[in-house]
């Protein structure tokens, strides 16, 4: 059913009894042109751009649990563009771009608030790497401005600026930057994809990768065999586990990553800030819960759950930064596991098996991506060649040294 | 010490008169002091309760039922419970700095002078404009914000999610910085248990008696659990008496601790409990030295769960209305707390759970105007109860709908041939049984199993160490509680080395429990709410089952239900159970809810601790830091270090002044600068030089002993990781210095190299960057300067101490280690000498050195020196560059194996087109350059592909009277000469620059070697 | 999470840091650019028993090597690096 307001109304009036499954829940075909693995965000947008730009739409998604289960349900909503290197900024502004016409294109209001996003900094060392960073943005047609602290003060109130360990001196402000109802990006592209004849399979988990003479036939599921021409992997947290069944070995390890949410309070903050001297960002959402994320435990998980030091790290930064969110509680926290690339940047790529593409190693930053990465997936899948925007994300950028390392990090997955 | 005084009701508590408030308070009974009244504010009305209230039963003593809005509807709203699941009474308690939101009336202690307001309504709570939701209810469905405010495309930012963030959130945050302290503790014991009543008691005391370390926690502010609020008798004996027994017998075990007010609120992997205590959060203010929350990390060997249960409220039209209570509720009001939280009472029940409060309210005076039983059939016991006290049993009925408008004024019910009925009444108690607080036992992936018996989740398999008792494990009559208690306690002491048989098990009530499962009334009269916070309806949930949101994870997201601060403790298992209604395929075929920490929303600043404002993180100040500041330096944040930054002169106008009057010092005469940070390692063994050659790129083991060489340090992955130099004080013993910065990192991976990469080898490392204060004294007088300073005997000649040599000599009597080295380009030598003595070493330098113009400078003129002399430092060793990008690839020694020798070689780092270290002058030369900035070909289009390198660091060179700049130029040798555009757009910067070379003083390098 | 230094006993995962996998075995010098890669970059990433290197930075300062499900996050053996099978 199509949304607007003719049909809320007409639904007001009838107790809501009118509407429709926002997709439908099919029986698998025996094969199928394309088969998506991992019915998350990226794997939706795969299969609807498939649908709608390369009229593909002999697609299933292919979901273990339900959709959305994997990080576009657990992240912290954040978009943004602002990247340093060449491949990101282009790429992540492409998604961007995406996201500020997402609702209207996919019929499905995914709450997209571009309240800005500003990534503190605290010394002269940072705000010139901010500058840096700043400057290739705006070179690359993307929006920044350099703050300093008054700028800073007037743009987020209630911040300890002065009075700290580690005093405030200005920011980089992307105000295009903002928040996502992350959920409703699983739902938003599930149901468009699904009203473009894309069947998406939940519960339905893949156990083996059939390839016959170098070439990927289709996959073991536990309901059954399916056939295809073309399998695209996009199972971000079990990329590794998932392209082993290739036969392949990757450049990832798999990370938890915790968020905290806090009790709804009315607006106190009104941009997404990332504080500088500490691993720590915090935005509120619609509904009035203080969003905060940190840094990734740092060893090697697969369970949804971190441990302690990072909730007492992001808890300090949190009243470091803002003393009066002290007095405030803290309510729910979760782990999401992410494919911890080794140079902090994505893999959107063929692989050395025909008719199978790679799409992983988003570190934290694959939920911004979610629009490009399958705008981009949905290209290198149909023509058989990755798009400009993805033709640096290659699998063999280790082994060439063209390595896309943002921070300087080094191959550490968990530096990044 | 921890039990409930039960104050006796006698001549004493008569003597004086009650607050003529408390209107509903019982003439006797509860565990208040009624000796002593307390005045507290609500919306500004004054009233009074005693010690021993919360502020819900103080609220209710004094007839106030209508607490608070909810979340999107702004319906009026009561007190449901009296325990932590309370989902409607949230206010806002103290103000100014200690505002606390969203608070649970029915967790607060009263105390003398308490400030509580309601939320989220306006102007006030009794009439509040935004219940006009209501009204629009059918437009604001579960998700509905999915399907609208996409038109116009612009909108939504500008208009409808401000008025959608402004209407939603509850209370309010403070607005200045919370004045209060907070504490972190570590605890350690061999029992862990988890709650405080019955169960947790008898664990506690199995475990305490057999010798175990014990801890138990209890989240109330007394023992005892729901003996507190039940008119039972243990062991022949009124429950208080026997808990003042228990209490006092736990007190008196030295290996048991009991904590009051402390709720356990995580499990965490190893076993490790998070637990908040509530230190003084029962106090007007914290006493002095004390905090106001501590945060306890509890090592517990065994855990035992003894959480208990929460009651559950049903499913029917008009649940929320102010008057609707859990019955197990009512009779904590009546029994805990005295109070009569009505005086018509109706009982809606699914078993005989909701008949002990009919007892109890009768003997409370209340008037009981029906009890809606959804049994078809009432025991006999129960039937019996209803006659004798002339009570009307509805046997198989259903409660429909209430009515009233800020609280209950009728009920609703249909009895079992569906005749429906309005009955007058100002409560009514609700029980559709009780749902274990299982949480912890999910917090480490733990799934709840279904229990039939009992209509709801129990745990699962257990984490490893935890056991349950009691009615957290389902188990819901005292006795089963009292006996759970103990067996696991004793299981847990055994398991921990400590044989015991445990107690015996006192005498207590051991009814059955019948239930019958009573979670939804359909089609009722008005809306229906299965999460009261987040006003989630039945419909709400049947719509989401009919969008295909049927996955209980799809169902709480979609319909927010269990989100708010409650996280669903009363509606989780109920709207699975509405779902599963729906689905037709029960509760266990629709799935399970578990539960994720934390059990209890906890503070912020609690977790954060002592680590805020200024001791956000530690500070480390160099042994040098005091004469600094003395000398009028302005200090610097570099990693944790405080440096010096510059020396402020009167009549100087700004930092540049400082920094230029500094630079030029150096250049002219002679500096000191505190070099103390910089990370110190010292090496030894007779394979230290084997090490260092792996470590380094280049190589050390030809160097000779009491020389000094440049270290240049790669990653395995081939970018430099860091830079610094390496003496040889002797063939076994090196001294190794790194970054600021990367200290920590070079000894992390050098031990790496040692232990996991070579461990055969015969070396061992420590960390000396705490044991010297090292300064660097530069300038064409450093020579001068050090013979003056230095103990005679010394001979600096160039003969005998070379650029690049080492030498141990003494000052002022005092050893102290002499390295000739330059990081400024000058002659130059670092001294090194026991941290103890810096501050008395630097007042003979400075004494010393005056006649030769001595200036002690900071790290922006060391900066300076050293972009004028070419050096890389922070802005070029930005983890992104080789040593070939900074002109140091001849140092890579290809000679041995070292750490990222091979990865350096991969193609693309090896493209004669890598930008590489340039220098760069205005062209006009005085327009600034400024680092960040990106470089152009002039005349180039400024898009990224045309991108040429950018600028790692820049400053104003007062030797050269002009800004100068480092950066990475692609092809930069090529363009030594040639123009370039330096682009910084963020700070409206577009200048041209002339490339040279990156060294701009000295550039045949004599001076060091003068 | 809690892990037993063989030196120091039982101590909170803060006092630690994490390095990766303790398995890929780095190649000698002359090995070919392809195992140097693979050596650096390339990992199982295994979802259950992992042994990793764990260096107890705010303890005794010894690397580890830490066998530890990555699923359920118990651990099952640490020892000391030095000590460990790898050690050439």
């Amino acid at each position: 059913m199509h949304y607007s307001i003719f049909s809320l109304l007409r639904n007001a009036l009838s107790g809501n009894r009118l509407w429709t499954p926002a997709w439908r829940d099919p029986e698998p075909k025996a094969f199928y042109d394309t088969l998506i693995v991992g019915g998350g965000g990226h794997g939706l947008a795969t299969a609807y751009y498939l649908a709608k730009e390369h009229g593909i739409t002999d697609v299933a998604v292919l979901e273990k649990g339900y959709i959305g289960s994997g990080n576009v349900g657990r992240n912290t909503t954040i978009i943004r563009s602002n990247y340093l290197l060449p491949a990101n900024t282009h790429f992540y502004e492409k998604s961007l771009q995406l996201w500020e016409g997402l609702e209207q294109d996919i019929n499905y209001n995914a709450m997209i608030s571009q309240r800005g996003v500003i990534n503190l900094f605290h010394s002269d060392g940072q705000r010139d790497a901010f500058a840096r960073r700043g400057n290739a943005m705006r070179l690359a047609g993307v929006d920044a401005e350099l703050l300093d602290a008054d700028g800073v003060r007037a743009l987020v109130p209630g911040m300890n600026m002065n009075d700290a360990r580690f005093p405030v001196q200005g920011g980089l402000l992307q105000r295009r930057g903002g928040t996502v109802r992350h959920d409703a990006v699983a739902w938003g592209y599930a149901r468009a994809a699904d009203r473009r004849g894309v069947d998406i399979l939940q519960h339905t988990e893949v156990t083996g990768i059939r390839v016959e003479a170098g070439r990927v036939t289709g996959v073991e599921t536990t309901r059954g065999f399916i056939g295809a021409r073309r399998v695209g992997l996009a199972a971000a947290g079990n990329s590794g586990r998932v392209a082993a069944m290739a036969g392949l070995r990757l450049p990832i390890e798999t990370h938890v990553l915790q968020a905290f949410v806090s009790e709804a309070i009315k607006p106190v903050i009104d941009t997404v800030v990332t504080f500088g001297a500490g691993h720590f960002y915090v935005s509120q959402s619609d509904k009035g819960g203080l969003v905060f994320g940190g840094d990734i435990d740092g060893y090697n998980s697969y369970a949804q759950r971190g441990s302690l030091p990072v909730v007492e790290e992001v808890m300090e930064c949190a009243v470091a930064l803002f003393p009066a969110f002290s007095r405030l509680r803290y309510l729910r926290q979760w782990g999401g596991v992410m494919d911890m690339c080794m140079d902090g940047s994505p893999i959107i790529d063929r692989t050395p098996v025909d008719g199978l593409f790679l799409n992983c190693g988003w570190c934290y930053g694959g939920f911004k991506a979610t629009p490009a990465s399958g705008w981009c997936f949905a290209h290198t899948i149909a023509t058989g060649a990755p798009h400009a925007l993805n033709a640096d994300f290659r699998l063999d950028r280790f082994a060439t040294g063209a390595v896309l390392d943002e921070k300087g990090a080094g191959a550490q997955a968990n530096l990044h | 010490m921890n039990a409930p005084q039960r104050p006796a009701a006698g001549p004493a508590s008569l003597s004086r008169p009650e607050a003529p408030t408390q209107r509903w308070r019982l003439k006797q009974g509860g565990l208040i002091d009624r000796g002593q009244a307390l005045s507290f504010r609500f919306d500004g009305r004054r009233m009074t309760g005693h010690p021993g209230d919360t502020l819900a039963s103080a609220l209710l003593a004094n007839g106030v039922h209508l607490v608070g809005r909810s979340f999107k509807y702004h319906r009026p709203r009561g007190i449901l419970s009296a325990g932590p699941e309370e989902p409607n009474a949230l206010v806002e308690l103290r103000g100014g700095a200690r505002r606390e939101p969203n608070t649970r009336a029915t967790q607060v202690e009263l105390f003398e002078g308490l400030e509580a307001r309601s939320q989220n309504r306006w102007p006030s709570l009794r009439f509040d404009l935004a219940a006009v939701n209501g009204l629009a209810a059918p437009l604001l469905a579960a998700g509905f914000y999915y399907k609208t405010f996409m038109w116009p495309a612009a909108f939504w930012e500008k208009l409808y999610e401000p008025f959608i963030r402004r209407a939603a959130g509850l209370g309010r945050a403070p607005g200045s910085a919370d004045p209060d302290q907070y504490e972190r503790s570590h605890l350690h014991c061999d029992v862990l248990v988890v709650g405080g009543g019955a169960a947790g008691l008898m664990a506690a005391l199995a475990a305490g008696r057999a010798g175990a370390r014990v801890v138990l926690l209890e989240e109330d502010c007394a023992l005892g659990g729901r003996l507190l609020s039940e008119s039972e008798s243990v062991d022949d004996r009124p429950a208080a008496e026997w808990l003042n027994g228990m209490a006092a017998e736990l007190a008196s075990l030295p290996g048991v601790r009991v904590m009051l007010r402390t709720s356990a609120f995580g499990l965490l992997d190893g076993g490790v409990v998070a637990a908040l205590e509530r230190v003084s959060d029962h106090l007007p203010l914290p006493p002095p030295h004390l905090p106001r929350q501590r945060y306890w990390k509890i090592f517990a060997r065994r855990v035992v769960l003894a959480a208990g249960a929460i009651e559950r409220p049903v499913v029917f039209g008009g649940n929320d209305r102010p008057g609707v209570m859990l019955a197990g509720a009512v009779r904590s009001y009546l029994n805990r707390y005295a109070v009569l939280p009505g005086r018509r009472a109706v009982v809606f029940c699914g078993g005989d759970e909701g008949w002990r409060s009919v007892a109890d309210l009768a003997a409370s005076g209340a008037r009981i105007e029906a009890v809606v039983d959804a049994r078809p059939e009432v025991p006999q016991a129960q039937a019996q109860l209803a006659a004798r006290l002339g009570v009307r049993l509805v046997a198989g009925g259903r409660v429909l709908g209430t009515q009233g408008r800020s609280r209950v004024a009728s009920v609703r019910f249909a009895d079992a041939q569906g005749r429906e009925e309005d009955v007058g009444a100002d409560l009514l108690a609700v029980s559709g049984g009780w749902n274990p607080s299982l949480h912890l036992s999910c917090h480490l992936g733990g799934r709840p199993r279904w229990d039939e018996r009992i209509h709801a989740f129990v745990p699962g398999d257990l984490p490893p160490g935890m056991g349950v008792a009691g009615a957290a494990g389902g188990q819901f009559t005292t006795h089963a509680a009292l006996a759970e208690g103990a067996r696991e306690g004793v299981a847990a002491a055994r398991d921990c080395g400590f044989p015991t048989n445990g107690p015996d098990i006192p005498r207590a009530e051991d009814a059955p429990r019948e239930l019958v499962p009573l979670f939804h009334v359909p089609h009722g009269r008005g809306k229906a709410f299965v999460d009261y916070q987040h006003d989630v309806t039945d419909k709400d949930v049947a719509l989401a089952h009919r969008e295909g949101f049927r996955s209980v994870e799809h169902l709480k997201r979609y319909t927010t239900l269990g989100m708010a601060t409650d996280q669903g403790k009363t509606a989780n298992v109920t709207g699975l159970a509405v779902m599963a209604n729906i689905t037709g395929l029960g509760i266990p075929g629709t799935g399970t809810t578990t539960a994720r920490p934390p059990w209890t929303p906890v503070s912020i600043g609690a977790i954060a601790g002592p680590h805020r404002g200024k001791r956000f993180r530690p500070a480390r100040r160099t042994p040098l830091h005091d004469w600094e500041a003395a000398h009028g330096a302005s200090f610097v944040e570099v990693g944790l270090w405080y440096r010096a930054q510059w020396y402020a002169r009167p009549g100087e106008a700004g930092w540049r002044d400082s920094v230029d009057r500094e630079a030029l010092a150096v250049r002219a005469g002679a500096g000191v600068c505190d070099v103390s940070t910089l990370g110190k390692i010292e090496v030894t063994g007779p394979d230290a030089a084997a090490l260092l050659d792996l470590a380094y790129a280049n190589s050390i083991s030809n160097l000779a002993v009491g020389r000094v060489r440049y270290g240049l340090m790669l990653r395995e992955d081939g970018f430099v990781m860091d830079d610094g130099t390496v003496a040889r004080l002797a063939p076994d013993r090196f001294f190794v210095t790194t970054t600021t910065v990367n200290a920590g990192k070079v000894m992390q991976h050098l031990e790496f190299c040692h232990q996991v990469l070579r461990p055969h080898l015969d070396v061992s490392l420590l960390s000396v960057t705490d044991a010297w204060a090292q300064v660097s004294i530069a300038g064409p007088n450093a020579r001068k300067i050090l013979e003056a300073a230095l103990d005679p005997g010394t001979d600096l000649s160039n003969a005998a101490l070379p650029h690049m040599a080492c030498t141990e000599v003494s000052i002022g009597g005092v050893p102290t280690r002499l390295y000739r080295l330059s990081f400024s380009g000058e002659l130059a030598y670092e001294l090194g000498v026991p941290a103890d003595y810096g501050e008395a070493t630097m007042g003979l330098l400075m004494e010393r050195g005056a006649p030769f113009g001595l200036t002690p400078y900071g790290t922006e003129a060391l900066g300076v020196l050293r972009i004028e002399k070419g050096h890389p430092a922070g802005g070029e060793l930005n983890g992104q560059t080789t040593a070939r990008d900074l002109g140091l690839g001849k140092m890579v020694s290809q000679r041995k194996d070292c750490i990222g020798r091979r990865l350096a070689e991969r193609p693309a780092l090896i493209d004669p087109m890598r930008p590489v270290l340039v220098g760069l002058k205005p062209a006009d030369g005085s327009a600034p350059i400024r680092a960040g900035s990106h470089l152009y070909a002039p005349g180039a289009e400024t898009h990224t592909a045309n991108g040429l390198g950018y600028v790692t660091s820049a400053c104003f060179s007062p030797t050269l009277g002009h800004p100068i700049a480092l950066a990475v130029l692609a092809d930069g040798a090529a363009r030594v000469g040639q123009r370039i555009r330096v682009l910084d757009p963020v700070r409206n910067g577009d200048v041209e620059a002339e490339v040279c070379s990156p060294v701009f003083v000295d550039p045949e390098g004599g001076r060091p070697r003068g | 999470m809690r892990i037993t230094c063989p030196h120091c006993g039982p101590r909170g995962n803060d006092e630690f840091t994490v390095l990766g996998a303790a398995d890929p075995v780095r190649p000698g010098p002359d090995a070919p650019l392809a195992g140097w890669v693979a050596y650096v970059h390339e990992r199982e990433n295994l979802r259950g028993s992992h042994r990793e290197l764990w260096h107890h930075q705010a303890g005794c300062r010894a690397w580890l090597v830490v066998e530890r499900d990555t699923w359920t996050h118990a651990v099952i053996a640490v020892r000391a690096a030095r000590e460990a099978e790898q050690a050439p």
